[in-house]
């Protein structure tokens, strides 16, 4: 099939063919049908990280890199390289709690955004 | 050749979905399903088609089976009735969101309660805002005849929107009919292969469907809807004209009978148009100057063709076969009405509510209104607009 004539927003099927071409400047004849995205991965770019009130916050020295972090996170916002704990991705982390809850080394603490993380000393006396 | 068969209403649907050969059918099997899924798996059954039958657990799972078949790069049916339809009724929305060309066959039925299984268009009535598009049929043949329009209007680039195909429920869907069929090759041949410019499965071309779609998106994409709605006019004409070549029956946004020179015209859908034009013959014998307008589409609604359709009539009654409880009458007599409103040569116009829970519309009922708009036009003076007709007052 070809794209219509009749029909205004199909018309503009190749400008709104890449994802770049959405945005709330656009008129409606200009966006995709639908609001389909033509780009795979696109999730990447919407940013989930300020719904969050509770921030996890990493214990370096208590973290055995088991990874089960890792493994729970349902947003893929633990960053691990050469298979250990290296970060948090906070645009995408939406501080479910759930990698603190799992973690069998309580290295990691949720605190609220205007909390400093726990300095290294206290953290110590809980030992 | 044409072949004049004897068949019920839901076999001619069957029939239809037959010679269509879809990709998938997604139905749930049971109560208040119709026969037309029944005929059909046995198709499937048969080896008569190519389908991929999927018996679901309930109609709100089979219009969500349909969606993601019809996303896949299917071509998608599914069937239901009644509470079946209200069911559906979330998933309806999101298949007309999606752009998604899913054919569905709606044999129409009240809806509860109090508890009744039989004719009447409250469970369509119910969908009219829902973005689909929506073919009614006077008879079995209609509704064969609709069903394989319904896969080109679909699935045409400038609509892309599901279609229901309403048949009144047990006067069209159960009755035996006489109709003709197409012959197998030239259905095929009239729907085509469906190919989709786009679809999930296409894995060269990745596509998300079914976006979260926020304050400032959403409006713009209803919008393209509506615009959708607008091209499905043409569509359904383009494709009605296509269709009578290869059947011998036109087919339009509407229907008129006799209404050229009518002083009087009663507008209505499905079965009752038939009884109707008995009657108009009948009055007509008798002098009268009536005649019946019968849309074909209810959505789109094609304002502009029954406005320049009754733009000569003196009084019209518009019959409802369901009820909106806004207390200004049914729902086609709001559109109706509203339809006529700036033409400003005080047509006058009424309601007639009739055959709730499958209470029949006899002719003399017809006869009926037609001697009330007798006395509209001669008295110049409306009484009640919204009126209940075969009624115990």
């Amino acid at each position: 099939m070809t794209s219509g004539v009749g029909n205004p927003c199909n018309k503009n099927f190749g400008q709104g063919r890449r994802t770049k071409a959405i945005n709330s400047d656009l008129p409606w004849k200009e966006l995709t049908k639908a609001g389909n995205i033509y780009e795979p991965g696109n999730s990447n770019s919407y940013e989930t990280g300020d719904w969050r009130t509770l921030k996890p916050v990493w214990n370096e020295e208590r973290c055995i890199h088991c990874l089960i972090c890792w493994r729970y996170c349902p947003d893929a916002s633990i960053i691990v390289t050469n298979e250990k704990f290296d970060s948090f991705d906070y645009k995408h982390c939406k501080g479910c709690g759930i990698c603190a809850n799992v973690c069998p080394a309580h290295a990691i603490d949720m605190i609220t955004e205007e909390q400093q993380p726990l300095k290294k000393k206290e953290a110590k006396k809980d030992e | 050749m044409n072949n004049r068969v004897a068949l019920t209403g839901n076999e001619a649907v069957a029939q239809a979905m037959k010679q269509i050969n879809p990709d998938v059918v997604a139905a749930y099997p049971i109560t208040p399903q119709t026969e037309i899924v029944q005929f059909f798996s046995n198709f499937v059954n048969n080896g008569q088609v190519d389908t991929e039958f999927v018996a679901v657990e309930s109609e709100h799972s089979a219009m969500s089976a349909a969606v993601g078949a019809a996303s896949a790069g299917a071509r998608t049916m599914t069937a239901t009735s009644s509470q079946g339809l209200a069911l559906m009724f979330e998933v309806v929305y999101i298949a007309s969101a999606m752009r998604l060309p899913i054919v569905f066959p709606v044999a129409n039925r009240a809806l509860s309660g109090p508890i009744n299984i039989h004719c009447d268009h409250s469970d369509a009535m119910g969908l009219t805002n829902s973005g689909v598009i929506q073919l009614f049929s006077e008879n079995a043949q209609e509704a064969y005849d609709n069903m394989i329009q319904a896969v080109r209007i679909a699935e045409h680039p400038d609509v892309l929107l599901p279609v229901m195909v309403n048949l009144d429920g047990f006067i069209t869907s159960h009755a035996l009919d006489i109709l003709e069929v197409l012959d197998d090759e030239t259905v095929k041949n009239f729907v085509g292969i469906y190919n989709p410019e786009e679809f999930l499965l296409d894995v060269k071309n990745p596509i998300s469907m079914g976006n979260l779609d926020m304050y400032d998106f959403y409006f713009e994409h209803r919008r393209q809807q509506v615009a959708a709605m607008e091209a499905a006019k043409k569509v359904i004409e383009d494709v009605g004209k296509e269709f009578e070549k290869v059947s011998g029956r036109p087919y339009g946004l509407i229907e008129t009978y006799k209404l050229d020179d009518a002083d009087m015209a009663v507008v209505l859908l499905n079965s009752a148009a038939g009884s109707a034009k008995g009657v108009v013959d009948e009055l007509r014998a008798k002098g009268m100057k009536v005649g019946v307008l019968k849309p074909r589409a209810f959505r789109p609604f094609p304002f502009e063709e029954i406005s320049t359709a009754l733009k000569g009539v003196k009084a019209v009654a518009v019959l409802d076969r369901a009820e909106t409880f806004s207390t200004l009458g049914g729902p086609m007599f709001a559109d109706v009405r509203a339809a006529l409103y700036d033409l400003k040569n005080d047509i006058k116009v009424i309601n007639y509510v009739y055959g709730l829970g499958g209470r029949d519309l006899r002719l003399e009922d017809v006869e009926q209104v037609f001697n009330e708009l007798d006395e509209i036009v001669k008295s110049g003076k409306t009484d009640k607009v919204v009126n209940y007709l075969g009624l115990r007052e």
